[in-house]
């Protein structure tokens, strides 16, 4: 527990260290593209989301969906770039993965005050429904991220082509799930296709929580089930490869 | 007391020279690739089995690639081996990089912080040794500053101070005697004798052989993963140096 603390403090502190704006990067870089989006989406293109505006739709998304590449395409080097300490150190290699992890969570958290004052902007409140839904779909999300960054961090120590293939990968994703268009213009015919998107519902279920204030538990249920999985799927992957870990790195 | 016990430990390494020819060549040829990487194994150890005592200094010698470095990380853990067994008992303290994992953006003390956690201490622990430790190194008025400003031998000293502040049953040391200057070296000695005193097992990999003289009782020569000779530390050392 307390080496968790250490390397996530360790973590903030070097992100941050000789850096000028600090946290505010972490906001600023999501909130970017947001306006990149706009531009090119909504101005340019004439893009629409019926029953919301669009700016406030991309925020919406745009911050978990931040948190789950900067934490998966992130896991693909956290093993190898800890090589000194994997060599020479005995510890529960997971625990890197977990701490960057929760430190992607924490500059997550701090970026909902940001999506609240969008909110409020668009004359929108949040209700009480964010109480259990933030910490729900927080811990779903940590699950998801976290089975998916060990199982890149692992493999890759073995293949290195998947830092390569998990960056492309992310950024397929990043298109083929409803972060930037919302599932209701989506064709129904490929609705289906949407369903088997395992990061789909996780998205989904923010984009209702914040814009809509209501917990769909349908969509919780959903990105539960592939929350589970991941974190399954990853573990035993680690279980399998972190024995070898110390002579491949 | 058998504080570490490796009966029959085997280690080998496949050279990793697989897909060096591109993923279309290593295709064509998917036998060729089969046979080369068996037989590109070699046994860093080969059936080792070593008994060390409670309290007893154990200096390990042999040429460079003898199996030293992979005996000392399956002792402390970091890698295991692929048949036999390594039992250990008691708090492990690895010496086997100085600053692993030192972070040199952190200042000394959040480095201090970093690497004792990482050795298996809490912070409440740290920070009770934190006095010790800072006096230890003599760098009080370096701490304050990130790592990356200090010298090389600063960061060894700053290293070496967390470690011998671990209260460790075992200290397994690779190769890191020699840092800092004559003074720091002087206070090392100081304190691997002290330890010595408390009953604390060593097992120390060196190739300056008067340091394993000076500090061990018995003395293992590892020669291609093997056990050449075990034994009383100036016999050893004789049949080494004549080899």
């Amino acid at each position: 527990m307390d080496l968790i603390l250490v390397l996530v403090q360790k973590d903030m502190k070097v992100r941050y260290k000789s850096s000028w704006l600090g946290y505010a990067w972490s906001v600023a870089n999501p909130l970017l593209f947001t306006v990149v989006y706009y531009i090119a989406l909504g101005i340019f293109l004439r893009f629409e989301i019926p029953g919301y505006p669009y700016p406030l739709f991309l925020i919406a998304g745009q911050f978990p969906w931040q948190w789950l590449a900067s934490s998966i395409g992130g896991g693909p080097m956290a093993f190898i770039n800890n090589a000194s300490l994997i060599k020479k150190v005995r510890f529960p290699r997971n625990i890197i993965i977990v701490s960057g992890v929760l430190g992607d969570a924490i500059h997550f958290l701090l970026t909902i005050p940001v999506t609240l004052l969008v909110l409020l902007w668009y004359g929108r409140a949040p209700s009480w429904e964010w109480i259990p839904g933030i910490p729900l779909l927080v811990l779903a999300q940590f699950l998801t991220v976290y089975g998916a960054a060990l199982a890149v961090a692992s493999v890759n120590v073995f293949v290195r082509d998947l830092e390569r293939l998990v960056a492309l990968f992310l950024q397929a994703l990043f298109f083929l799930t409803p972060v930037i268009y919302s599932v209701s213009v989506v064709p129904v015919q490929y609705h289906f296709w949407i369903k088997l998107n395992p990061v789909a519902p996780l998205i989904r279920a923010w984009q209702k929580l914040l814009l809509d204030n209501y917990l769909d538990p349908l969509l919780v249920g959903a990105a539960y089930l592939s929350a589970v999985s991941c974190f399954v799927v990853g573990t035993l992957i680690y279980r399998a490869l972190s024995p070898r870990f110390a002579e491949l790195v | 007391m058998t504080v570490i016990r490796l009966d029959g430990v085997t280690k080998e390494y496949a050279r990793h020279r697989h897909l060096t020819r591109g993923l279309k060549q290593s295709l064509l040829h998917l036998p060729d690739l089969i046979r080369s990487m068996s037989a590109h194994r070699f046994f860093a150890l080969d059936g080792v089995s070593l008994e060390v005592q409670k309290g007893e200094a154990v200096g390990i010698i042999g040429a460079n690639g003898s199996g030293k470095s992979t005996l000392l990380g399956l002792i402390a853990g970091v890698i295991g081996p692929q048949t036999g067994t390594v039992q250990v008992r008691g708090r492990v303290a690895p010496l086997l990089e100085l600053g692993a994992g030192f972070h040199y953006e952190l200042t000394g003390y959040e480095n201090i912080v970093l690497n004792g956690v990482l050795m298996g201490l809490t912070r409440r622990e740290v920070a009770a040794r934190m006095e010790a430790i800072v006096a230890f190194s003599g760098l009080e008025a370096s701490l304050n500053e990130p790592l990356r400003t200090y010298s090389s031998g600063m960061v060894a000293r700053l290293g070496f101070s967390v470690a011998v502040h671990l209260d460790p049953d075992v200290l397994l040391i690779d190769e890191i005697l020699a840092v800092g200057d004559t003074h720091f070296q002087a206070r090392c000695y100081e304190r691997l004798e002290e330890f010595r005193r408390q009953g604390t097992t060593f097992v120390i990999v060196s190739h300056t052989l008067a340091e394993i003289r000076s500090l061990c009782d018995r003395v293992v020569w590892l020669s291609a993963g093997k056990i050449m000779m075990q034994g009383k530390p100036e016999e050893v050392i004789a049949a080494y140096e004549k080899s």
